[in-house]
């Protein structure tokens, strides 16, 4: 079969299919074009030639500002919220073989909402470095209390989908309440809170946010592909995964401490963004196979291209409004969501 | 040569004993199968052999040396198991499946060793699922797709392979085409196989040693011809039959009694044999 390609090396040898590297670079393509329109696109137009020396560094200096103040860093932090969200989806999806998780529906993405809720309301003072670790407690703290409510001497993925819807319902419901009761706190932290809710990437800033966010994704990426061929016996079912020698269990947990590490750090920056956990890993399906050596990188660029795109429209589409990109995320996601359901209605 | 041998096993599911003080061994280069009725054990069995399932007491030995303190790569070289109807991802194809047997040899560097490779074919080349490689294995027949899954096994180069009922829901042209293939397999390369099948006839056509499970015991073990008869299928499966010789291959072969359509000749021909 020629549709593979072979590196070895003395100590090193990997299979990859051929189909995965175009489909890689395709994406690149499409998300390096994404970049460029997010960046020329808004109250004021910047032609893309303009963009593109400006990112060369041999453009306008009047362009300078707007592109790399105001632009680049929502864009940055659109691709790595987008992708975090992704490859979190992609994950869960595996670890619970289950096609109709992610960690928007079935909670863990309200357990950080609330997580980061408590810290804008309550610790405000305390330096934003540390928001992305009291959302990431939230979402662990979700996950937790999931995995309690589903286990019955083992996790049947449906009741574990069902115990996680009702969890999110209830966070998301907690955290209105905590901003609703929270008398003392100022209108502009409750608009700020209630943004959150929506996702947004408004406002974002190189120093504050890309800063924050960048150190969790630069770490729990490569993880998380290192961990792809785990995943894959674990797709075959716990028995056949133990039969060829893995540590089911302790390779699972690690999945879910970085599926819920990314989900979190993911939404202390970009707030409640909604589906792009449970659409882009389908999307990398449909492209590449079931096989997590292509799911996990293709996720992440159809993560990052979608929030992009949403984020653009959203800035875009109704000038001088800035809409949260949540809202767009989920106007694609909620019908994908019930073309899922209704594809899966007659399996497990 | 491989032999695996528990000694004085105890597994319960939490009151409930399934086998207390279990001695079994499988003999090495052969064919062995586990007979018995539903929810005998013999299944808890063949899982506690492929440390699938812990055992509360007892220990088993595999080469000699205790399966427990064993790492569970190093038993996953020397011993596969296939469960009962295994899933595959939707999309995935034969080639990635059977690539995933090769899991055990593999690390973060090693992927795809030139062993790998060869092993991979082999596997495929044994199952004759070659044509098939690239296919989903999802769009597959019941026969083929079991193919593909024991080519995963042997992907797995063990000298010993279980498989819990491999034949369970296959008509009977697939039932005999993976019993076959299982058959070529111990003829060809001696690898020990153990599996438990539901049908008798062909437990006591294709096995060198059968063992007999009853309420969690080992009720009989040996070569089929010498300790398949009448009152172990009444002890066994609560059965009464009158045994036969298979007309083909002169192996036992077990008719049960019971009601249905009786024809003449059929009837009189039995008359006439039993005088």
């Amino acid at each position: 079969m020629n549709k593979w390609i072979t590196i070895r090396g003395p100590r090193h040898s990997y299979q990859i299919s051929i189909r995965t590297i175009k489909v890689i670079i395709y994406l690149l393509l499409a998300n390096a074009a994404a970049v460029v329109l997010c960046t020329s696109l808004g109250s004021l137009m910047i032609p893309p030639l303009n963009v593109i020396r400006t990112l060369l560094g041999i453009g306008d200096p009047s362009d300078f500002m707007i592109i790399f103040e105001l632009r680049m860093p929502r864009v940055v932090i659109g691709m790595l919220v987008g992708s975090a969200l992704a490859v979190s989806g992609a994950l869960l999806q595996g670890i619970v073989r289950n096609p109709l998780t992610s960690p928007d529906v079935i909670g863990i993405t309200g357990g950080a909402s609330l997580g980061t809720v408590v810290f804008i309301l309550y610790f405000s003072q305390v330096s934003i470095r540390y928001m992305p670790v009291s959302s990431i407690a939230g979402a662990f703290g979700a996950a937790f209390l999931i995995y309690l409510f589903a286990y019955r001497k083992g996790i049947t993925p449906l009741r574990l989908v069902l115990v996680g819807i009702g969890m999110a319902t209830a966070l998301t419901a907690v955290t209105y309440m905590l901003i609703l009761s929270a008398s003392f706190t100022p209108t502009a932290v409750a608009v700020k809170a209630f943004t959150f809710m929506t996702g947004s990437i408004y406002g974002v800033s190189w120093a504050r946010d890309v800063k924050t966010l960048l150190p969790w994704i630069i770490v729990l990426m490569p993880v998380a592909l290192l961990y792809a061929r785990h995943l894959n016996v674990q797709e075959l079912g716990d028995d056949v995964a133990a039969s060829v020698g893995s540590a089911v269990h302790t390779k699972r947990t690690i999945l879910l401490i970085i599926s819920v590490a990314l989900a979190g750090a993911a939404v202390a920056i970009g707030g409640a963004i909604n589906f792009i956990g449970l659409m882009a890993p389908h999307i990398a399906r449909k492209l590449v196979g079931p096989a997590y050596g292509g799911v996990i990188p293709v996720s992440a660029l159809i993560g990052s291209l979608v929030l992009l795109l949403s984020d653009l429209v959203a800035r875009v589409a109704f000038i001088p409004l800035d809409i949260p990109a949540g809202v767009f995320t989920a106007a694609i996601g909620a019908p994908f969501f019930i073309y899922l359901l209704y594809r899966h209605r007659n399996g497990s | 040569m491989t032999t695996i041998q528990a000694q004085g096993l105890t597994l319960s599911y939490g009151q409930k004993p399934i086998f207390s003080n279990l001695d079994v061994v499988v003999p090495p280069g052969k064919i062995t199968v586990f007979i018995g009725s539903n929810g005998c054990g013999k299944s808890t069995l063949l899982r506690s052999l492929a440390r699938l399932l812990k055992p509360q007491e007892g220990s088993i030995l595999l080469d000699g040396s205790d399966i427990a303190k064993l790492s569970s790569k190093e038993v996953a070289r020397r011993l596969a198991i296939l469960p009962q109807g295994p899933a595959a991802p939707e999309g995935l194809t034969v080639h990635q499946l059977v690539k995933q047997g090769r899991y055990p040899y593999q690390s973060w560097l090693q992927q795809w060793s030139r062993e790998d490779e060869l092993l991979v074919k082999k596997a495929l080349e044994l199952t004759h699922m070659n044509e098939l490689a690239g296919r989903s294995v999802d769009s597959l027949s019941g026969g083929q797709r079991q193919r593909a899954w024991i080519a995963m096994t042997l992907a797995q180069n063990t000298r010993t392979i279980l498989l819990d009922e491999p034949t369970t829901y296959l008509d009977m042209t697939h039932q005999i085409e993976i019993l076959d293939l299982l058959f070529e397999l111990n003829e060809q390369e001696q690898r020990t196989i153990v599996m438990v099948l539901h049908d008798i006839n062909l437990a006591c056509r294709y096995a060198h040693h059968i063992v007999a499970v009853k309420d969690g015991q080992i009720y009989a073990q040996g070569k089929p011809e010498t300790v398949m008869n009448e009152q172990l299928i009444r002890d066994v499966f609560d059965m009464e039959c009158q045994m036969s010789t298979d007309p083909l291959f002169g192996t036992p072969l077990c008719i049960p009694y019971g009601k249905g359509r009786k024809l003449e000749l059929a009837a009189a021909a039995t008359a006439s044999s039993a005088r």
